[in-house]
């Protein structure tokens, strides 16, 4: 027997001054805030059967639609169209579903791979996508559907919407904020110092990690050694939670009830949605090269889509209205981006200077006129 | 920027760390939206006391102590400011700054350009900087350079007590995120001052000292010791001008080059590293712009290009005296 042997022994506890120094609260217990062992699914499962009619169908159109942007923003990357396209093929429910779980009043905060929640939230599909056609780094005013701009440095967003939920909650407001980001981001040193902030404010923020498999090439496994990324929350101090991210109903109910929950003074919730990205991380990358055939072609079968129609179909809702409305709409959608992306944008080169400060510089203005001089010559030159 | 007034009339005498104290007092008396962040703000009032009494005044969410992440700290700042609130945060001291560069660098400094002006952060980030305090390793960085040269961010560093408050409000009222570097030796230094004198904007350069020689262009913590050194010049038959350039960015260029071009000879003084310093950017400019008016290249005079030395050597680092007049003697005098 080891001195390690008495551990729990409620006689070792006595004279000891507080349960742990600097604590004032009761201890916390760890419990509930574990995740599920199972991720929540309800698409195939008799709960799919008491869903609204309203909302299957609202979330079958986005999802087709979704599907459909990503293909015509991936073919305009290929004709030079677009600079960059990170394509959120086969994560349409987890998107979709999250953004819609909001009220038009709580702030979204998307990472760059999360146009299609961005577009869920209100945002013009074709000003969603001005930082990757690379004609403005934020085509939308993040204030008229409150939706932060598309936030590129990993997980930085998250001590964002920690921030802004906090401010509401301060001025009474029951506005909620939801950050998205993926299962690389949960290495970040801002995802961590954000949960935290987080659970010790209280802030009314819930964070949804998309874990897709992949950060760019590297696989989870070599990301994380946590039982789940969703068991991280338990380190915080605040609920974990585990969903099918490919199921677009059990996202929608997760993520409105964690919603709801930091409305109601409940405090943040982590979320984390298994998904998979079925295209490269980028135009630019090379899947080939770090994942097997075999492995895209099981996840393309638990198709986010397809669940979502199997569904209808049961329900006896799938009908050809529906069906030909949604594609309908999906080609309108990628017929107008063909034709704004397929026409060159007028730029106003100064308006480089424009936004750098309140007021610019002497400096700022002494390079706005070299510009200037520097257009007024070329324009010259041309005219010759 | 907009002037602002404190509450408080009448001249005073403090010193700079009340002032800093009473400019956080009448910014969060004068404006319900502006919120103190940071370590140790609250029940300790600072490492420096800066922030003593906030909590009090104006409870704990007012002046907020946070979890012990400058990243996480500028971050939710960050967030603050786009629901409508301006934050002022501590950063406890230069170098523990450092983790927060990339909201700062990312985020803070680009957020008005790259949402085209729909949301400008007003933050400002108070920084502790630079040395003379006998502060052990990492506790005595004259950072001012990097955030200089990020083009967003305002750069801010009083050298007296008066200026202390004025600037500190000014940066608050300022729409665009403002570094604030506190210099730490010039804390306890006491002064006379008017709070109610009034504040002008950010961006205007001061001479503090008229002279006839040359001018010694200084800022923040080696304002003093040009003083000191333009008083030890007498004796050498210098009559030596020092301009105090309270802000980095904006650079008053027009208010450095009149007295340049008046005087012909410039000395610019830092304490941090001369390679790639504010120093060497001031130094380029003012003999693009003032050439033919000089009488000697414009020198520089700065902490050695070393990492920040151990607090028994910093005083074989940071100018001195004898360094600047060194180099005044090097501007060229004879015929």
């Amino acid at each position: 027997m080891t001195v390690l042997d008495h551990r729990n022994d409620p006689a070792a506890a006595g004279t000891v001054p507080g349960w742990r120094p600097g604590a004032t609260a009761p201890r916390t217990d760890p419990a509930p805030l574990l995740p599920d062992p199972e991720p929540l699914r309800v698409l195939g499962t008799p709960a799919a059967d008491a869903a609204d009619p309203a909302l299957l169908r609202e979330l079958y159109r986005r999802l087709v639609a979704g599907r459909r942007y990503n293909q015509q923003a991936t073919t305009l990357t290929k004709q030079g169209r677009l600079a960059v396209y990170p394509a959120s093929t086969g994560q349409e429910a987890c998107q979709v579903a999250a953004a819609l779980a909001l009220r038009p009043d709580d702030w979204l905060f998307p990472s760059y791979r999360d146009t299609l929640a961005v577009v869920a939230r209100g945002v013009d599909p074709l000003q969603a996508l001005t930082l990757l056609r690379g004609d403005a780094h934020t085509g939308y005013d993040p204030r008229a559907t409150r939706t932060a701009p598309l936030c590129t440095p990993l997980a930085t967003q998250v001590p964002h919407a920690v921030g802004l939920a906090h401010a509401a909650r301060l001025a009474g407001d029951d506005t909620v904020a939801l950050a998205l980001l993926g299962d690389g981001g949960t290495s970040e040193g801002d995802f961590h110092e954000g949960l935290n902030f987080a659970a010790v404010l209280h802030a009314p923020v819930v964070f949804l990690v998309q874990n897709n498999g992949y950060a760019i090439s590297v696989p989870l496994t070599r990301q994380s050694a946590a039982p789940t990324l969703a068991h991280k929350a338990v380190g915080y101090g605040m609920p974990g939670r585990l969903v099918d991210g490919n199921d677009a109903l059990a996202v929608h109910a997760v993520l409105t009830e964690a919603v709801e929950r930091a409305r109601t003074g409940g405090g943040p919730t982590l979320v984390e949605a298994l998904t998979y990205r079925i295209e490269a991380h980028t135009n630019a990358d090379d899947a080939t090269r770090y994942r097997q055939a075999e492995e895209v072609e099981a996840w393309r079968v638990h198709d986010p889509v397809r669940l979502l129609e199997d569904a209808l179909r049961g329900r006896g809702l799938l009908d050809e209205e529906l069906v030909a409305d949604a594609a309908e709409r999906a080609e309108q959608l990628a017929a107008r981006m063909r034709a704004e992306f397929h026409t060159d944008p007028e730029l106003d080169p100064m308006s480089l200077f424009a936004h750098v400060y309140a007021e610019p510089t002497q400096q700022l203005r002494e390079q706005a006129g070299q510009l200037a001089a520097e257009l007024a010559a070329e324009a010259e030159v041309h005219g010759r | 920027m907009s002037t602002v007034v404190s509450e408080q009339h009448g001249l005073r005498t403090g010193t700079m760390a009340q002032a800093l104290n009473l400019a956080l007092r009448d910014a969060m008396r004068a404006d319900k939206t502006v919120h103190v962040l940071g370590e140790d703000v609250g029940a300790l009032g600072g490492v420096f006391r800066i922030t003593d009494g906030l909590t009090a005044e104006f409870g704990p969410d007012r002046c907020l102590d946070t979890p012990l992440a400058e990243a996480g700290i500028l971050g939710t700042a960050v967030g603050m400011a786009m629901y409508g609130l301006r934050p002022v945060v501590e950063m406890q001291f230069d170098a523990f700054a450092y983790p927060a560069l990339e909201q700062l660098f990312s985020h803070v400094a680009k957020m008005r350009n790259r949402t085209a002006g729909k949301l400008p952060l007003p933050i400002t980030v108070r920084i502790p900087y630079g040395g003379g305090i006998g502060g052990v390793e990492h506790h005595s960085d004259a950072s001012e350079a990097y955030y200089a040269h990020t083009p967003g961010l305002h750069v801010v560093t009083p050298a007296t007590v008066a200026d202390a408050y004025g600037l500190l409000r000014a940066s608050i009222a300022s729409d665009d995120p403002v570094v604030f570097l506190e210099p730490k030796r010039l804390y306890w230094g006491k002064d006379g001052w008017d709070p109610a004198a009034g504040v002008e904007p950010v961006g205007k350069a001061v001479l503090r000292r008229p002279g006839t020689s040359a001018v010694l262009v200084t800022y923040g913590p080696s304002l003093p010791v040009c003083l000191e050194a333009a008083e030890a010049a007498k004796a050498e038959g210098w009559d030596l001008a020092v301009l105090d350039l309270r802000s980095l960015v904006p650079f008053d260029e027009a208010t450095a080059c009149e007295v340049v071009r008046s005087l012909g000879r410039a000395v610019v003084v830092h304490e941090s590293a001369g390679f790639g310093g504010a120093g060497a950017e001031i130094a380029a400019r003012l003999t693009e712009k003032c050439f033919h008016h000089l009488a000697a290249p414009v020198l520089r005079v700065t902490g050695f290009d070393v990492p920040y030395p151990p607090p028994m050597l910093e005083h074989h680092h940071l100018p001195g005296v004898d360094r600047i007049l060194d180099a005044v003697a090097r501007l060229q005098w004879e015929e």
